[in-house]
């Protein structure tokens, strides 16, 4: 399906949710409301709603441990995210995951990961059952540059290229594997090189680009879909936060590097296409993020009113029936 | 009733499985035409076709990923770990995906998939593909873990394994495929999390599973003939133990031993004999003796192998040991 005005506009509802849910997460953290640790996505809006917002019902999705955007983009309500990151029984895992296993299985998100890569064989057996089944569904498997660098990600590659799984492994290389730049962990320039290797095809795009980043995985997940077997995206993004709310001093990178990538923030640059070919006015975007910021808040209140899970639930969940 | 082996008692709960539920799926090295390592999946490949019976490339780690995956998306996978020594490189899918996913999902969906962990010394195999990790298991809240000792356990566990809505680990003793056993024509199932009282006996308790339960069995034949009556548990399933039937015998015979071929240090053997320290105390007449592995790497040569796991005489003379305190 062709970008349309309504869908452009959707995407930047999505990607200012995202940032906004973020900042105030950020926020959160600085003044020790919340428990645990949490992983921002800040900058990297384009590329994980740009991505989600090109599968159809019956799809799924696996997340990394950077995972807000992408929860956002496949539908996951704010309110019981929060709720999950406080730690409540309102929260989408009952308060037993957290922000880095947050899951929404009914909008088929199999879950953000806390093992780099660990994504990886969910998404091969859930392409796997589309297959065995002959369903016209693929499994988006989101990825880090780090997750590349595993042993994981090659045996995967190479068994879903044999078996020729419905899945678009969609790295988005945010070039620092907590402090290490790519350039220091790879010796390729580019990742898509390593999905050649396995005889799959690659694509490489700007991450920043929402535009870009929908119409080029549409087509992959189009080609997916077919039957031609996995492909793999590269989306070249950049982590404007720190790896984690402990990344506080980041020694390993200038801020002439940080901000050289805040110009190209994919919000301003989706702002700049949308009052340019007419979409909206700023009036209209003004207008989406005070209701975005006031959903986000109206989450927070939810979340804290919310209650703590009782520990009868420890027993609850570990085997199934 | 029937005799068959342990092997083909493995193969045809595979089967049933397969004809009855067309979700259940093989997956894993050589499992193909070749058969499997030791022969398990021969012929299911020409019965259900290379759809159902799938041949991977020596990739451990994803076919428990894919496994895993395909568990949680309703299949029913049965994969294979050609040696259950190729754990190790199974071990994050198996515990940090599998093992986890309904937990922290809350139950958003569970994880039906069977490994299957051809175990155990005796073949001369060597350092790594020798070793009883069977405990490694058990020490991972999520998984349930069983060790069939016979054909008749092989068949009606598998069975349930296979019908478990949770990841299974099932370990198959090398030394015990070729073993053979009556099994029923009629389908049977073996529940998971019960024990089975082998043998009665009113002196001494022979707490054991897996291969090392028909050296048990020899021995209290042997011992027998001097008048001392062994009652052997099969503990069927490792995890969740069965801890009333090891707590009843222990309350009748008051002394205890448990065999194991795995290493003593943090082996089942442990933890069984803390169950008893902590519910069963006051009925011991004697300490529990662990009649295990020795710390130390499968050696290859053979009089250094045997001398490394307990053998039907080290078992008769710890229960005699046992007799005298």
């Amino acid at each position: 399906m062709s970008l349309t005005n309504e869908k452009i506009t959707i995407m930047y509802n999505k990607m200012v949710t995202a940032r906004l849910l973020e900042e105030m997460l950020h926020e959160m953290f600085s003044e020790h409301m919340l428990h645990g640790t949490t992983h921002l996505g800040i900058g990297q809006e384009a590329s994980g709603i740009g991505a989600c917002m090109t599968l159809r019902d019956g799809d799924k999705a696996t997340l990394t441990h950077r995972n807000h955007v992408q929860c956002i983009g496949l539908g996951m309500n704010v309110k019981y995210l929060l709720a999950e990151m406080f730690g409540k029984e309102t929260g989408t895992n009952s308060g037993l995951g957290g922000s880095m296993h947050l899951m929404d299985l009914k909008n088929g998100n199999l879950g953000a990961n806390g093992i780099v890569g660990g994504g990886l064989g969910l998404a091969l057996g859930a392409a796997f059952k589309m297959h065995y089944h002959k369903e016209e569904n693929v499994v988006m498997c989101f990825l880090g540059d780090g997750a590349t660098n595993e042993g994981l990600f090659h045996e995967a590659l190479n068994l879903a290229s044999i078996k020729n799984l419905p899945v678009v492994f969609f790295v988005e290389n945010n070039h620092y594997a907590v402090s290490m730049n790519t350039s220091r962990s790879m010796k390729v320039t580019d990742i898509g090189q390593r999905a050649n290797a396995y005889g799959i095809r690659s694509i490489i795009l700007d991450g920043n680009d929402a535009i870009d980043v929908y119409n080029m995985t549409f087509s992959a997940v189009q080609y997916v879909r077919e039957g031609n077997g996995p492909i793999l995206i590269e989306s070249k993004t950049y982590r404007v936060a720190g790896h984690s709310k402990s990344d506080v001093k980041q020694l390993y990178r200038s801020q002439e590097e940080v901000d050289a990538w805040v110009a190209k923030d994919p919000i301003k640059r989706l702002e700049e296409y949308i009052l340019k070919n007419n979409i909206a006015n700023s009036e209209m975007l003004k207008e989406i993020n005070t209701r975005v910021m006031d959903e986000i808040r109206e989450a927070v209140l939810f979340a804290q009113n919310s209650l703590d899970p009782s520990a009868d639930i420890l027993n609850k969940h570990i085997y199934a029936k | 009733m029937k005799e068959i082996t342990y092997k083909e008692a493995l193969r045809e709960a595979l089967s049933e499985e397969m004809i009855r539920d067309e979700n259940v799926f093989l997956m894993g090295h050589d499992i193909g035409i070749y058969g499997g390592g030791f022969g398990v999946t021969e012929g299911l490949v020409l019965q259900f076709g290379e759809q159902r019976v799938i041949d991977t490339p020596i990739s451990e780690a994803i076919i428990a990923g894919l496994a895993t995956g395909a568990a949680i998306s309703g299949l029913r996978p049965v994969i294979e770990a050609m040696f259950s020594d190729f754990v190790t490189l199974m071990m994050d899918n198996i515990v940090n995906q599998a093992a986890k996913f309904s937990f922290m999902s809350a139950s958003q969906a569970c994880v039906p998939l069977v490994l299957r962990m051809p175990a155990g010394c005796g073949t001369g195999a060597g350092a790594q593909h020798s070793q009883s990790l069977e405990a490694w298991m058990c020490h991972v809240p999520g998984l349930k873990v069983v060790f069939p000792s016979n054909p008749y356990e092989a068949k009606g566990l598998m069975k349930a394994a296979i019908r478990d809505n949770n990841p299974v680990i099932f370990f198959e003793h090398k030394l015990a495929y070729s073993s053979i056993g009556y099994v029923p024509e009629d389908e049977y199932v073996i529940p998971i999390g019960q024990a089975n009282i082998m043998r009665k006996g009113n002196h001494i308790t022979m707490v054991s599973y897996g291969h090392s339960v028909q050296k048990c069995l020899m021995a209290a034949a042997h011992l027998k003939e001097i008048g001392i009556s062994a009652e052997i548990i099969d503990l069927r399933t490792l995890y969740p133990l069965d801890e009333a039937t090891i707590i009843n015998s222990v309350k009748k015979t008051g002394r205890v031993m448990i065999v194991h071929e795995a290493v003593k240090t943090g082996g089942l053997g442990g933890e069984i004999s803390a169950i008893l320290s902590e519910k069963a105390f006051s009925y011991l007449k004697a300490p529990i003796l662990r009649i295990a592995g020795k710390d130390v790497p499968i050696p290859f040569s053979k009089t250094l192998e045997e001398a490394c796991v307990p053998q039907i005489q080290d078992i008769e003379n710890a229960a005699k040991r046992l007799m005298r305190r």
